[in-house]
């Protein structure tokens, strides 16, 4: 499906920022396959970059591995671990979803993991609800995330879906966490030309510190 | 003058020395050389390399303009570092024996593993050059301090090193410009350290907090130096002595060059050139030269030469020794990390600073009293820095710990929603870690050869290689590892994970992990023990120099890279010398 024919699913959240259905991000993942050209048609080099490790990178978003529907399940699961709230756009949001289907090509050995834990999760969807995951509802989906996400509590029978989660969590807190609405959400102030004149004094009389000692 | 190909087979030219390598080494004997008049030809086995050229820069880049958010699938210190190579290169292999292991990094690009290196730049002290002297154990250099502290002087005021005169006796004083204060957490080290005893100091490393020249700008505190700096504000090989090199109009420096031999005159067994192939054509081309300096790294170094076999020289050229490839070694290494609660929710502000410490720790014990011959000294990191790939890995062992929650009182590990995403802004800039870097014991059956088997894409026989870590530097790891303990506890820290122990050799690192790699034609006064006279110029050969840290008798507790400029120019001035004379 084209990008387009989400754009009615478009809406604003309280933060005027753009929310997006599953399955625009699935599509948005999708679209992010093919690399940049130059007029003539050549692979163009972006700054920073060798030529060889630009034709690897042009390789990888050609390659398609997850498909659609893992893609919306992981959607779902990462606005689940980060949902738009007060202080944030949602994980989805923020580029997630692009960075996972991207990042299981470059790192191989992701792939099964990925791939296989989604499996687990419709096959636990499918026996508790009849239906994968995707159709299922919010509530439902929390009931299962709820028995998965929390790996001392959770059953030995559900330990791959433990393994699974885990594996979701950071993969979402690193796409998170290293996308504009993350960094933002953090508050890393750096990564721009400055004047370092030390640990600011009020910062300094908190830790009860000084330059003198 | 910049060629990366050449059309004629043999160049006609000959030029007064041919150097091979553009690193910390060759950098420094092109630009002296080149200076002084002298007609010099610089091969590069990889591709150019200028920190400001927008094709090169990945300095002020955000982890979302990299599609891997800068994981290290690419490049092993991750996309936005400024290495092209890395421990494994594409039909560049080498191999290891008898189940031993080293690892062996490699920088194909002008500037070579400047570009990237944590320009941490620690003289020599007048110790680390008699150790066997004092204890016994390896060798001494036929040189000392006294020799190597003119050069050490002026290479500091060349390339720009902040740090401060301590007055400490195996951590001389230098030419510094004023440190960059301590961080947040640099503090707290300091003040943990001082109750335990273990001195700190400001660093010393290779950034411009104030302007020293035109060509150069100032430091801006992106933290970032291992993308190499677009202002050459940090020392780069590339940027302060290559780009200055071609400048004089007498370097030509041709990229794309990967040595293949050094080519001697059978009948009076001068170096008379480099053969080389082109990596872009595979053709193979000849460089004339009337001196050859080679400072292709260690490794490199003693491949070319054993490599460069005759008639008259069966073993390998300047190896009458049979030293060459022998006493190969790196700095020991090993770390940890912990969390200090105190730093849980703190203020934000841009603490970026330097790229890399502003404080650390030079070796403060006595050996005499410890089971292990050779000291290390302390790297400390932490910081509330730019997040990158692999950031907030792994929250689930840390968040339901009771040390960890506002309250004091555990919750579930692990979690999802609004309040796992608050865990992982409470814990940001909370971390500190700590590496030891030190000196092994020198031994001869630590080396590297060629192997009889295996040849590289170019056809050109391949290192293998032989390295043990003995006693020595497993001691030595132990005792780091309780140091660095002792020192997280001090801050009222929680180390993270399981203390490595004796079934990790205590967290000791990998042979070649630390990138330190030296000794592999060392110097002596004894043309039976060594390769190369205290001038760095081969016994057996005597217009065939070697000027990275081949030469290094040892390791010393410091990183090579100060000591191989200084080295680099001592020797290069020292040609010079011999040139004026007709010597050479």
């Amino acid at each position: 499906m084209k990008r387009r024919d989400y754009l009615k699913n478009l809406g604003l959240s309280s933060l005027g920022l753009a929310v997006l259905s599953p399955d625009v991000q699935a599509a948005d993942a999708l679209d992010f396959h093919s690399p940049p050209k130059t007029a003539s048609g050549e692979l163009k080099i972006p700054g920073g970059r060798t030529k060889d490790e630009a034709e690897r990178d042009a390789r990888l978003r050609a390659e398609v591995f997850l498909n659609a529907h893992e893609l919306k399940t992981i959607t779902i699961l990462s606005d689940i671990i980060f949902p738009a709230d007060a202080t944030s756009g949602s994980a989805s949001q923020a580029g997630t979803t692009e960075f996972i289907e991207f990042i299981v090509k470059d790192k191989p050995e992701l792939k099964t993991p990925v791939r296989g834990g989604l499996g687990w999760l419709d096959a636990e969807s499918k026996k508790r609800f009849g239906k994968v995951f995707t159709d299922i509802t919010a509530k439902q989906r929390i009931e299962i995330v709820d028995d998965i996400a929390y790996p001392e509590k959770a059953k030995p029978e559900l330990s791959q879906g433990v393994s699974f989660f885990n594996l979701m969590r950071n993969l979402t807190a690193t796409g998170f966490f290293t996308s504009k609405i993350g960094i933002e959400y953090l508050g890393y102030q750096g990564n721009k030309p400055n004047e370092w004149e030390g640990v600011p004094a009020d910062v300094l009389k908190q830790y009860g510190l000084s330059y003198d000692a | 003058m910049i060629n990366d190909s050449i059309n004629i087979k043999a160049q006609t030219e000959v030029f007064d020395v041919v150097i091979v390598g553009s690193g910390a080494g060759g950098g420094m004997a092109a630009y002296t050389l080149s200076r002084a008049g002298v007609k010099v030809c610089v091969l590069e086995a990889g591709q150019n390399f200028d920190p400001a050229d927008p094709k090169n820069i990945t300095q002020l880049k955000w982890p979302y303009e990299s599609p891997r958010r800068g994981a290290s699938t690419t490049r092993p210190f991750g996309d936005f570092d400024a290495a092209y190579g890395g421990w494994d290169i594409d039909g560049q292999p080498y191999t290891r024996k008898s189940g031993t292991t080293f690892d062996w990094f490699r920088s194909q690009m002008v500037g070579g593993r400047t570009n990237h290196w944590g320009r941490i730049s620690l003289r020599f002290g007048p110790d680390d050059f008699k150790r066997a002297s004092i204890d016994g154990l390896g060798d001494d250099w036929p040189i000392g301090y006294d020799d190597m502290k003119p050069y050490y002087d002026r290479v500091e005021k060349l390339i720009g090193v902040f740090g401060t005169n301590e007055g400490l006796r195996n951590d001389p004083d230098g030419q510094f410009l004023p440190p960059p204060k301590p961080r947040l957490h640099e503090l707290m080290i300091m003040k943990a350290n001082k109750k335990i005893g273990i001195p700190t100091y400001p660093s010393r490393m290779a950034m411009l907090t104030q302007k020293i020249n035109d060509e150069r700008g100032k430091c801006f505190y992106c933290g970032q130096c291992g993308r190499a700096c677009m202002a050459y504000a940090d020392f780069s090989s590339s940027s302060v002595l290559i780009k200055p090199a071609l400048a004089t109009g007498n370097t030509t420096l041709i990229t794309h060059a990967m040595a293949r031999e050094v080519v001697t005159d059978p009948t009076t067994g001068l170096a008379t050139g480099v053969s080389y192939v082109n990596t872009l054509n595979l053709q193979e081309y000849t460089v004339k030269g009337k001196v050859v300096v080679l400072a292709a790294s260690a490794g490199e170094t003693a491949r070319l030469l054993l490599n460069s076999k005759s008639s008259r020289f069966s073993h390998g050229l300047a190896n009458s020794s049979g030293v060459v490839g022998k006493y190969l070694n790196d700095s020991t290494g090993a770390s940890r990390s912990g969390i200090i609660p105190a730093l849980f929710d703190r203020k934000r502000y841009n603490e970026d600073g330097v790229g890399g410490m502003h404080i650390y720790t030079p070796w403060w014990l006595d050996n005499k009293k410890l089971d292990f011959p050779r000291g290390y000294h302390i790297e400390y990191g932490g910081g509330m820095g730019m997040p990158g790939y692999g950031f907030g890995w792994g929250i689930e062992g840390m968040n339901g710990k009771a040390e960890f929650s506002k309250n004091g009182k555990a919750k579930a590990a692990g979690g999802y929603g609004s309040s796992l995403k608050e865990d992982y802004a409470r814990y940001y800039g909370a971390s500190i870690g700590m590496s030891g870097r030190g000196e092994p014991v020198v031994r001869e059956d630590n080396y590297c050869e060629i192997d009889p088997n295996t040849v590289d894409k170019y056809g050109i026989p391949v290192l293998r290689f032989h390295y043990k870590w003995s006693d020595y530097e497993i001691k030595q790891a132990k005792h780091m590892q309780d140091t660095f303990e002792e020192i997280i506890h001090a801050m009222g820290g929680i180390p993270n994970g399981k203390k490595p122990g004796p079934e990790t050799n205590y967290g000791l690192a990998e042979p070649g992990k630390i990138i330190h790699e030296v000794g592999t034609a060392r110097m002596g006064n004894d043309p039976k023990t060594s390769v190369l006279n205290s001038n760095c110029q081969a016994h057996d050969v005597k217009n065939l120099f070697v000027a990275d840290a081949a030469p290094f008798v040892s390791q010393g507790d410091k990183n090579a890279t100060l000591t191989i400029l200084a080295l680099s120019l001592r020797t290069s001035e020292y040609i010079l010398d011999q040139r004026k004379k007709g010597n050479i």
